[in-house]
C-alpha cells in the first residue's frame, strides 16, 4: 500500500500544500493548451475578426470625437474585449469540471480545498496575458502604438489583467450557478451586449441621450477608457465624470466586481456540500 | 485495524428548503467490515448517492454520524479524505489531457511528488490495461477505457475505503469484467468497498454483504444467500412435455414438497419452495419417472436477487 504524505497539519505544511496544489492545477490548464494549441486561437477568433472587420471594413465609416485614427480607437478596446470574454472561459472551465465530477474528485481528496480557486484564477490570469501579448503584437503588426511610455502602457496592461482578475469570480459563480456547459454558453447573450454597450466600439458621447451615460459608466467602459488614455491613443477624453477619472474608475470597478462576486462565489462553493 | 471500515448510524439529509417534507435518507444506518465489498442497492431516488456523498465528505448531513477507517466524516474531513477513493455516477477525468497525464495529475494532488506520482501512474496504466493508450487523449476513450482510468484514479493511495457508485452503468461485459477484476484485485490487497449498482448480479458477484435500502432507510441488510433465504429459499421447477401433464406433475411435486406449488400455464411450468434440497430434487425426479410424466426441464432454482429486491422495495415480482 503506497502511503499518504498527509498534508502536516501546521500553518507552514498547509500554506505549502495552498501554494503547490494551486501550481498543479496551473499545470494542469497549461497542459492542456500544450495538447490543444488551437484552442487559444479560437479564444482570440472574435477580437481578431473584429479589428479586422473594424478596423479595415468599417473603419473608415467609423468616427472618434476629437479626431485619430479608427484603429488606434479600437485596439484598447479589443483588449478589454477579450478580457471581458474571459469570463466565459472561466465559467465554461467551472461548468465542465463540476458537471463531470472533476471537482467531486477534488473535493474528497485531501488536496488543499483552497486550491481549486486559486489554480483556477491564477491558470486565467496566465491565459489572458497570453492572449494580451498575442492581441498585442497583431496590433503592432496593423500599425497600432503606445504613445504613453513604458510605466504608463505596463500600467494599462496591469488595469486589463485587473478587471480580467476580477471576472474571474463572476465566471466561478455563473459556473456554478449553470447546470450545464451548453448553459454557459448562452452567456454570450447577456456578455456580448454587455461589452457593444460600452466604449469598446463607439464613443458614448456618439451614441443616443439614453444610452450614452449606460455606457459610459458600464465598468467596461472605464478599462477601455483608461487604457486608451494610458497608452495614448485617441477617444480617450469623455465629457462625463467617470470618463474623466477613468484610470481611478477601472481600478475601482474590478474592486467592488471582486468584493460582490468572490464572496458570491465562495458561498456558492460551500454550498456544494448542503 | 477497525472491524467496521465503514460506520454509520442514523443519517439524515433533507435537500433544499426547510419545510420540504422528503428526506433524501431518513435515518439510515449502514455498517460495512474491514476488507469485503459491500453492496448498496436500491430503486432510484432511494437516496444511495446521497448516502456515499456523506460518507466521501461531499454533503453534510442534517443528522447521524459517519466514521470511515476509524475517522468522523464530518469532525475531521481532512482526515477522512486521506483514507477514501471515489467514484462517482460520472468519469471525473480531464478529457483534455492524456490517460497518464491525468493520473499524473491526481497523484501529485494526492501529494505523492513527481516522481512517485510517475512511477504511480505507470503502474496503474499497466494494471488497467491502458498503457498503450496512456499517451492519447482521454476524450478518445471509449466509455470502458473512460470508467477504468477513472478506477485507477481513485486508487492511487490504495485507500482504506472505496466508494463506487454505479461503476459499471453503461459498459458492455467485457469492460464490466475488467472493472470487477479491479475491484477483486484491490480488495485482495486489504481495501474495503461500498459499490451501489442497478445490477444486481454484479452486486451478486461482488459483494459478500448487502444492504437493500429504499426511501433513505435500510430496509435489509444480509449476505447475498441470507436475502434469497428470505423470499423462499430454494425450488425445484419442472417443466413438463406435454400440457396435458401439467396436473399429474403439480401433484407430485405438492406431495414431495408439502406445499402448493405455482403453476405457469403457458410455460408449462411448476415450481415449488423446498427445504432438502437434493433429496427432494431425487425424489420429484424417481416420482416423475415412475408415473411416466415426460419432463422437458428439471431444475433446482436460487431464487435471484431481482426477487428480493422487488419484494423488499414493495413491487410485486413479474411472477
Ligand atoms: N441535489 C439535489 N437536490 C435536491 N434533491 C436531490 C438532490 N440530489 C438528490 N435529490 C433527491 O434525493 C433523493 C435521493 O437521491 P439519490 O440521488 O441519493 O438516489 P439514488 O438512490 O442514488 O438514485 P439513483 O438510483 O437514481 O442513482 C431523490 O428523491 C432525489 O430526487
Ligand atoms: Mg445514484
Amino acid at each position: 500500500m503506497s502511503t499518504v504524505t498527509t498534508p502536516a497539519d501546521t500553518l507552514g505544511g498547509r500554506a505549502y500544500w495552498a501554494v503547490a496544489d494551486c501550481w498543479t492545477l496551473v499545470r494542469r490548464t497549461l497542459l492542456n493548451y500544450r495538447r490543444q494549441p488551437i484552442a487559444i486561437v479560437w479564444q482570440l477568433g472574435f477580437p481578431i475578426v473584429s479589428v479586422l472587420l473594424y478596423g479595415f471594413v468599417f473603419g473608415s465609416a467609423m468616427r472618434v470625437p476629437g479626431g485619430g485614427d479608427y484603429r488606434e480607437f479600437l485596439m484598447p478596446g479589443m483588449f478589454t474585449m477579450t478580457m471581458a470574454f474571459g469570463l466565459m472561459n472561466t465559467a465554461t472551465a467551472v461548468v465542465s469540471d463540476s458537471g463531470k465530477g472533476v471537482v467531486d474528485r477534488f473535493r474528497s481528496m485531501p488536496m488543499a480545498p483552497s486550491a481549486v480557486a486559486t489554480g483556477r484564477g491564477l491558470s486565467d490570469l496566465l491565459v489572458a496575458a497570453a492572449e494580451l501579448a498575442i492581441l498585442a503584437a497583431t496590433a503592432l503588426a496593423i500599425g497600432w502604438t503606445s504613445d504613453g511610455g513604458t510605466g504608463p502602457t505596463l500600467l494599462g496592461f496591469g488595469l486589463l489583467l485587473l478587471l480580467r482578475f476580477s471576472l474571474i469570480w463572476v465566471g466561478v459563480w455563473c459556473g456554478l450557478m449553470v447546470p450545464n456547459t451548453e448553459a454557459a454558453g448562452a452567456l454570450y447573450a447577456v456578455i456580448f451586449p454587455v461589452t457593444m454597450i460600452s466604449s469598446v466600439y463607439v464613443a458614448p458621447s456618439l451614441m443616443p441621450s439614453w444610452l450614452g451615460p449606460v455606457a459610459a459608466w458600464n465598468p467596461i467602459s472605464s478599462t477601455v477608457t483608461a487604457t486608451r488614455e494610458l497608452f495614448g491613443n485617441p477617444g480617450a477624453d469623455g465629457g462625463t465624470w467617470v470618463e474623466q477619472h477613468a484610470v481611478l474608475m477601472a481600478f475601482a470597478w474590478p474592486l467592488v466586481l471582486t468584493a460582490v462576486f468572490l464572496p458570491l462565489a465562495v458561498r456558492r462553493y460551500q454550498a456544494l456540500s448542503r | 485495524m477497525h472491524e467496521h471500515a465503514v460506520l454509520a448510524e442514523g443519517l439524515r439529509k433533507r435537500y433544499g428548503k426547510k419545510n420540504d417534507a422528503t428526506h433524501a435518507l431518513d435515518g439510515f444506518d449502514l455498517a460495512v467490515r474491514a476488507g469485503t465489498v459491500h453492496g448498496l442497492l436500491g430503486p432510484n431516488g432511494a437516496g444511495k448517492t446521497t448516502a456515499v456523498r456523506i460518507l466521501a465528505t461531499l454533503l453534510k448531513p442534517d443528522g447521524g454520524q459517519a466514521r470511515v477507517a476509524g475517522v468522523d466524516v464530518t469532525r475531521d474531513p481532512r482526515a477522512a479524505r486521506a483514507r477514501i477513493g471515489l467514484v462517482g455516477q460520472y468519469a471525473a477525468v480531464d478529457e483534455g489531457l492524456t490517460g497518464r497525464q491525468n493520473l499524473e495529475l491526481f497523484g501529485r494532488l494526492f501529494h505523492l511528488g513527481a516522481r512517485r506520482a510517475r512511477t504511480r501512474a505507470a503502474e496503474l496504466l499497466d494494471r488497467f490495461g491502458l498503457t498503450e493508450a496512456a499517451d492519447k487523449g482521454a476524450g478518445q476513450y471509449s466509455g470502458g477505457m473512460r470508467r477504468r482510468l477513472d478506477l485507477a484514479a481513485s486508487m492511487i493511495l490504495a485507500p482504506a475505503v472505496l466508494y463506487l457508485d454505479e461503476p459499471t452503468t453503461g459498459l458492455d461485459p467485457r469492460a464490466r469484467g475488467e472493472v470487477w477484476d479491479a475491484v477483486r484485485t484491490l480488495v485482495a490487497g486489504g481495501t474495503t468497498v461500498l459499490l451501489t449498482t442497478q445490477y444486481l448480479d454484479e452486486a451478486d458477484r461482488l459483494a459478500s454483504r448487502i444492504t437493500v435500502m429504499d426511501r433513505g432507510r435500510a430496509i435489509a441488510d444480509d449476505s447475498p444467500d441470507g436475502l434469497k433465504d428470505r423470499v423462499g429459499g430454494d425450488r425445484v421447477e419442472v417443466v413438463v412435455a406435454e400440457h396435458a401433464d401439467l396436473p399429474a406433475a403439480r401433484a407430485v411435486l405438492a406431495r414431495v414438497a408439502g406445499t402448493d406449488p405455482r403453476t405457469d400455464e403457458s410455460e408449462r411450468r411448476v415450481h415449488a419452495p423446498v427445504t432438502d434440497r437434493v433429496a427432494a430434487l431425487t425424489e420429484v425426479a424417481r416420482t416423475l419417472q415412475r408415473e411416466g410424466i415426460a419432463v422437458e426441464d428439471l431444475a433446482l432454482r436460487r431464487p435471484a436477487l431481482d426477487d428480493v429486491f422487488l419484494r423488499l422495495t414493495g413491487q410485486e415480482a413479474a411472477a
